[in-house]
């Protein structure tokens, strides 16, 4: 009886499995790490085995001077417009989504396989026709960021109350908690940290889907440094602006994941 | 879910959404979708013309290879992390970092390495479906239950049996890792031939758009989703024939 | 259904006691096609505490489930204190098996949740809690939270949580197969002593037969696919002094022979 009970983990497999992967190593070999891959970009920028691929150094103080002149905070001002305004509304409408899909059968049934559709399918292919209906500006940008962010917002949130443990549930049951106190106090508590880790994943899906936006839609932002800085041939310009965002992306997501970690600590081990 | 005492299946939610689908189309509710009978009415032309065939088959192409790279190399990438601890040190950052990056930024500087052709899509796919694969590799490797392998120590396994033991035991995670490789792979033969915009996908993506075709261009949309959802299903059942021994490890 | 006493019972004689939790011809099918329960005719005493033993397959949760009012019987009755049970009540609390515990409060919140849930305020609940927190044994701990504590120490939390509503009726659910040994026969001999402390009704789901034996005034054994009735057994063991005693006990040690003999038929 108690055997199958135990076995199954509930939180996430492969997320939480890359989580853990990645904390245990110490700073010093993610120094020596990022030294390693530095160092290979710039030998291979040396090499000039591409007319188009500068060196790491050469990248560096093209990024410094975008930073000094002011070009490169005024791009991100404009980046950050639709990806802010994108991420609230994936937040809003995801978490509230998922979580009335994972508490209520009809919900489930008539919303999770849009969202599952959503999640599996490639979103990327809708943006041009966004763009075709929407024309080029913030409407179709935030759309683009929303449509890549909300699924796994929602289906995380989901799967979170999903996953909550049923003797928890049972257990407020057998103290007559009412439906609300069994969701307030039991179901979203418990619901949080994989809630959490889904707004993570959802805003690094976010990111992708602003550049993306800003690439295939009109060049705005940062993706006007990136295809302006190409079209006139300044390409240490242009990959600074990229290594800019591709490292904004990956610190925000890691502070957030630092953020998770401190917040639900004592859960990571279970009860 | 039941209704009324009576068992509604999944598939009609489907259903569902396909009649507002229609009937918002119908009284152009909204600008985006017109109504579902046009984008199916559309589905023979786009798939009758040459410039069809012709996305196709570069699709197809360019998805099998850069999938096909990213699962030998993913595989390999994960064995080596899973084995040698150093290597796991220095690559598992940049594993994770890029498996959370916006990897669509990266596809310009694809595109001047590789220029405007299917090259790039092939890269493209290759980069959005290698990271996981090599991270579920490495964490099937370095799950492997050590009571197992101190079976195959005391037995007298060789390194290539016991190497076999290790791959056979990780083949649930990497299957797993496959199959998300999978999704993300099609996610990248999208973006990527939207980007270089000029082959495949894309330049048909363009046509529609300059000439209006609001259904013809749903009718592609289509047909990517039905690719990307079909391939999906195939991996889920090959990974539910592993699955029962996946579920006897604990 | 065979009801046999095959040690007197002495308190036969004494008036009878009075029964506080009725059954009455419960049956339960999972599914239209799995019969787990099948006419469960049983009364539990005031101020007993009563065993449900069987092997794995038996129904012997699912039977306290439904006494709890967790899950509903197919069809049958089930009365506490005369009234029909329709769900969870006041007169009941539960000991889950896999002890329940919610990882984000700590061991004070969660012993007075049960309190909380009733709406009781906030000081008078955690000065009811911290009493029976230090009941248990677990004084000085109120501020940990689950994760800091063993296995043993959690289920008290869970003991003190159902304590602290102050229930008639005190159901456990296995309530020591996820501790180790040691920990388990200190958890049963302070259970001993609680109940001399606390004057309560106690149910209690075990495969363990030594442990039936060791705690219990009554034990109703259930035999597997169907689950039914199949011999009630009163121990008549005196449980006061040295409880390492009772282990050492003829008595003891002959009773669980005999209900080793009887349940081994239905082991596979």
């Amino acid at each position: 009886m108690p055997a199958d009970q135990t076995a199954h983990s509930p939180v996430a497999g492969v997320t939480s499995r890359w989580i853990s992967a990645v904390s245990d190593v110490p700073a010093i070999w993610k120094i020596l790490s990022l030294a390693i891959l530095f160092a290979a970009w710039e030998i291979g920028g040396r090499t000039n085995f591409n007319w188009a691929f500068p060196t790491f150094l050469e990248t560096m103080a093209a990024l410094w001077e975008m930073i000094a002149d002011g070009s490169m905070g005024a791009a991100y001002l404009r980046t950050l417009e639709p990806l802010v305004i994108g991420l609230v509304i994936s937040l809003v409408i995801g978490v509230s989504a998922g979580v009335a899909m994972g508490l209520r059968k009809d919900a489930e049934w008539l919303t999770l396989p849009i969202f599952i559709t959503m999640q599996a399918a490639p979103m990327a292919a809708l943006i041009p026709l966004i763009t075709f209906v929407y024309g080029i500006g913030l409407t179709s940008k935030v759309l683009a960021v929303v449509m890549l962010s909300m699924p796994v917002i929602a289906i995380n949130s989901y799967k979170a109350v999903r996953n909550v443990p049923q003797s928890l549930v049972h257990m407020c049951h057998s103290f007559m908690g009412s439906r609300r106190q069994q969701i307030l106090t039991v179901i979203l508590p418990a619901a949080s940290p994989m809630m959490f880790a889904g707004i993570r994943l959802g805003i690094a899906e976010g990111f992708s889907g602003v550049v993306l936006a800003e690439l295939l839609i009109t060049p705005t932002g940062i993706g006007d440094l990136i295809t302006f800085n190409r079209s006139i041939a300044k390409f240490p310009h242009m990959y600074a602006a990229i290594f800019s965002i591709v490292a904004l992306a990956v610190i925000t997501v890691s502070l957030l994941h630092r953020l998770e970690v401190t917040l639900f600590r004592p859960e990571k081990r279970g009860a | 879910m039941e209704l009324y005492g009576v068992k509604v299946p999944k598939s009609a939610a489907l259903l569902v959404w396909i009649a507002l689908w229609e009937f918002v189309g119908r009284f152009e509710l909204l600008l985006l979708f017109p109504p579902f009978s046009e984008v199916v009415m559309a589905l023979p032309e786009v798939i009758g013309t040459p410039s069809f065939l012709e996305a196709a088959r570069i699709t197809l192409l360019s998805y099998l290879g850069g999938l096909g790279l990213a699962v030998v190399v993913g595989i390999a990438l994960g064995l080596l992390m899973g084995l040698v601890r150093r290597a796991d040190q220095i690559l598992n950052m940049w594993v994770n970092i890029f498996l959370s990056a916006p990897l669509s930024a990266l596809v310009p500087v694809i595109m001047i390495l590789f220029g405007m052709g299917m090259p790039t899509v092939i890269a493209t796919v290759f980069m959005f479906a290698v990271w996981i694969i090599a991270l579920d590799t490495r964490a099937g490797v370095v799950h492997t239950s050590q009571s197992l392998l101190e079976m195959g120590t005391s037995f007298g396994a060789s390194r290539t049996q016991q190497l076999k033991l290790i791959l056979l035991s990780a083949l649930p995670e990497i299957l797993a890792g496959i199959r998300l490789g999978v999704v993300r792979g099609v996610k990248g033969v999208v973006i990527g031939q939207l980007l270089v915009s000029i082959i495949g996908v894309g330049a048909l993506f363009s046509l529609y758009s300059q000439n209006f075709l609001m259904a013809h261009f749903w009718a592609l949309i289509l047909i990517l989703f039905a690719f990307a959802l079909g391939l999906a299903e195939l991996i889920n059942r090959l990974e539910e024939r592993v699955e029962y021994y996946a579920g006897n490890r604990a | 259904m065979t009801m046999t006493h095959p040690i007197p019972d002495p308190e036969d004689a004494a008036p009878v006691a009075s029964a506080i939790i009725e059954v009455e011809g419960i049956h339960k099918i999972y599914n239209g096609a799995v019969t787990a329960l099948e006419n469960i005719h049983l009364e539990f005493n005031r101020g007993e505490l009563t065993s449900l033993l069987g092997p794995s397959g038996c129904g012997k949760t699912t039977l306290l489930k439904i006494l709890a009012g967790l899950l509903k019987p197919t069809s049958g009755e089930v009365r506490v204190n005369g009234k029909p049970v329709t769900g969870p009540g006041p007169e009941r609390a539960f000991v889950f098996q896999d002890f329940a515990l919610m990882p984000w409060a700590t061991v004070l919140r969660n012993a007075s949740y049960g309190l909380e849930l009733q709406g009781v305020g906030k000081r008078e609940r955690e000065d009811r809690a911290r009493h029976y927190v230090a009941e248990v044994g677990l004084a000085g701990f109120e501020d940990k939270y689950p994760h800091e504590l063993s296995g043993g120490m959690r289920q008290r939390v869970g003991l003190a949580r159902a304590l602290a509503v102050n229930a008639d009726v005190l159901m456990m659910d296995e309530p020591f197969s996820a501790v180790d040994e040691q920990t388990r026969r200190k958890f049963q001999e302070d259970l001993i002593r609680l109940r001399e402390i606390e004057q309560k009704t106690f149910i209690l789901v075990t495969h363990s037969i030594e442990e039936a034996v060791y705690l219990s005034d009554r034990i109703v054994l259930l035999s597997p696919r169907p689950g039914r009735v199949s011999q009630i057994v009163t121990p008549n063991i005196d449980r006061h002094g040295d409880p390492e005693a009772i282990r050492r006990n003829p008595e003891y040690l002959d009773l669980i022979d005999d209900i080793w003999a009887g349940l081994r038929d239905y082991v596979e």
